[in-house]
């Protein structure tokens, strides 16, 4: 199921929660829909289940207008931030409940669906709780249950809200694992929301990150790492190195010291630039755009981690592999191997 | 080897016997001193005793004073039975019409929002924080001869006030917060997600209500109709204005216990008194045990 969303926009009162999205998934994809809180990712996910309506906009499910359908119609598996399964139900009803409500004509008998749950609490593996009420299971427990829930009608799409939010860090990491792998055995088109750029940089084939309503980069997980499309891009994922520099006739500079970094294309002004700690090459003094001495060094496994204060005025902290061994008052040479500046 | 371990155990376990004294000096000295804490118990008690226990055991007393038969005699007069009939019967119509006002209501406030909410949570508190003769005088200005709807329900023939419809009325709106006030905290606790939930399982509306929404308040529920009950059955101030207080026709059973009262027969007063404290105990019973169900829900409630 291919899913497209086309200049979607939500506001609620003066807030733009959406304000003109444009999406397109493709069959069997596992899209990362990641950004700060606020930044829209949650209303996008519900206005595709059909929990939401937007403004105006169009969404559309293999080219067929998915806005006409209620969330009813639409078959689309939810998975809800902190679960909402059915508190009163076990957890066997709760993974039947989408196969009871089914209308009389359509609906399977009851063998059948007790199979089918049996199936899918297999899938997830945890048919020795199928007895339980969801006040027993533990975070993890709760989540595979309600992923098996919404896997029971069958969905055409799979959209899950945060599925790993509110669980320890342990629970965190295999819960990743394992959806990885069972979205590759289901292969089910599916979307989830996240604040944490590990976790959609490490479950997603593709990531879109997400500020205020707009989408600012849509791309595989090591190109928005690698390439940070826009200044909030290289902000919001890794950690990186901001400088304030000026760029003026065709020239940047720091401070009062111009830089040997191409100005191409960039609109004179004050601006800043962008780059990876571990983008930033050590070489002897005299090469490189930057010059600095270190102020001191710690080390981190296989990298250190160097403070350096740059000629110009700015005190920067780079990693460095270690096959040549930084001191403080080392004088180095500092030459960015990949970097941006933006305007502003 | 063997004597030390001995040593070690008795140590610990003598030393364990001097952590507990501390323990319980230590929560002596946050109590006050046993003569004050008798005498604080004492006062509750008697006050209990004298304001609450007393008069319930009079009432009981009086009623059975010349005995079982004369008792049962009072209760079998034909204008008790009305009566009994009557409250019953206004129980019900009150009942079962809060009962859909209340959850719709509740509904409406829990999981929708729109512009006036909090004027509309305000006003189902009114009839609480309004006296009783003012709610039945309400309906009188309405439906009496002189009211509102006087000369159009007289051309029609319709008989609201002292009537049954005028009796049910009045007491359906004395009693119109109970459910919906046991409602709304629990709805808006328990949010929309378990109902976006089952629609986005396939669930239609009313599948969700009766499958996910009902079962998760039905505690809730049974609470407010359980004092909306009490209430409707004991209720006077309101029904006593719209009555009109026709023996064995619109006399409900408060009303019949202060006109036999009036008449200085204190055993069918008393009879009937009888039944309205029994109905109070037993409301009682069922709200602590009703109460219990709602803290489970408490503690499973998941998030």
């Amino acid at each position: 199921m291919t899913i497209e969303v086309k200049n979607l926009v939500k506001k609620f009162g003066s807030f733009a929660a959406l304000d003109g999205v444009d999406l397109k998934v493709d069959n069997g994809e596992l899209v990362a829909l990641l950004g700060p809180s606020g930044s829209g990712k949650t209303t996008l996910l519900r206005i595709i289940a059909g929990l939401d309506w937007p403004d105006s906009g169009e969404v559309t499910f293999n080219g067929a207008d998915a806005l006409a359908q209620g969330a009813r119609e639409r078959h689309v598996g939810f998975v809800f931030q902190h679960y909402a399964l059915f508190r009163h139900m076990t957890v066997f009803e709760n993974v039947a409940f989408g196969l009871r409500v089914q209308p009389r004509a359509v609906r399977k008998d009851e063998v059948a669906i007790r199979a089918r749950v049996k199936e899918l609490l297999d899938l997830v593996q945890l048919d020795w709780l199928a007895d339980r009420y969801p006040s027993q299971l533990s975070g993890g427990q709760r989540q595979r249950i309600a992923l098996a829930r919404a896997l029971a009608i069958e969905p055409r799409i799979l959209l899950l809200d945060e599925p790993f939010g509110a669980l320890d860090a342990k629970v965190r990491k295999e819960l990743r694992k394992w959806l990885r792998s069972l979205h590759h055995e289901i292969n089910v088109t599916s979307i989830f929301v996240t604040h944490d750029q590990e976790e959609a940089l490490e479950v997603a084939n593709r990531v879109v990150v997400m500020d205020k309503g707009k989408i600012e980069q849509i791309g595989s997980p090591d190109d928005v790492y690698d390439n940070p499309a826009t200044a909030f891009v290289y902000g919001f994922i890794g950690e990186s190195i901001v400088l304030p520099v000026e760029v003026a006739n065709g020239a940047v500079s720091l401070g009062d010291r111009p830089l040997a970094l191409a100005a191409d294309g960039l609109s004179p002004g004050a601006s800043k630039l962008f780059v990876r700690r571990h983008d930033m090459l050590v070489g002897p003094p005299g090469t490189g755009a930057f010059e600095g001495a270190v102020q001191h060094v710690r080390t981190f496994g296989p990298v250190q981690r160097a403070e350096v204060a740059l000629f110009g005025g700015e005190t920067i902290e780079i990693d460095a592999p270690r096959d040549r061994e930084l001191r403080a008052g080392d004088r180095v040479g500092l030459e960015p191997r990949r970097y941006r500046i933006f305007a502003g | 080897m063997t004597m030390q371990l001995t040593e070690t155990v008795r140590l610990s376990s003598s030393e364990a016997k001097a952590r507990a004294h501390a323990e319980t000096a230590r929560r002596n000295l946050r109590t006050e001193p046993r003569a004050v804490r008798i005498a604080i118990i004492s006062v509750a008690i008697l006050f209990l005793s004298v304001f609450v226990v007393l008069p319930l055991v009079v009432v009981f007393a009086q009623a059975f004073s010349k005995g079982v038969l004369a008792y049962l005699a009072a209760l079998s007069e034909p204008e008790a039975l009305s009566a009994i009939r009557l409250t019953l019967l206004v129980a019900v119509i009150s009942v079962g019409l809060n009962l859909i006002f209340g959850l719709v209501a509740a509904w409406a406030i829990a999981k929708f929002e729109f512009p006036g909410k909090t004027f509309l949570i305000t006003l189902i508190d009114l009839p609480f924080s309004v006296s009783p003769v003012i709610s039945g005088l309400v309906f009188v200005l309405l439906f009496g001869a002189q009211g509102y709807f006087g000369s159009w329900l007289r051309e029609h023939d319709i008989q609201i006030l002292f009537a049954v419809p005028g009796i049910a009325l009045a007491t359906t709106f004395v009693t119109f917060p109970f459910v919906a006030r046991a409602l709304i905290p629990l709805m808006q606790e328990q949010g929309t997600q378990e109902e976006e939930a089952a629609i986005s399982l396939g669930a239609s509306g009313l599948q969700t209500f009766f499958r996910v929404t009902l079962p998760n308040i039905k505690w809730g529920v049974l609470y407010g109709v359980l004092l909306c009950n009490a209430r409707a059955m004991g209720e006077f101030g309101a029904v006593s204005v719209v009555s009109g207080h026709i023996r064995g026709e619109t006399n409900t059973m408060p009303l019949l216990v202060e006109i036999l009262y009036n008449e200085y027969q204190f055993v069918a007063a008393f009879a009937i008194a009888s039944l309205l404290a029994m109905l109070a105990l037993i409301t009682l019973i069922a709200k602590t045990v009703l109460e219990r169900h709602l803290d489970e829900g408490h503690d499973i409630r998941d998030h």
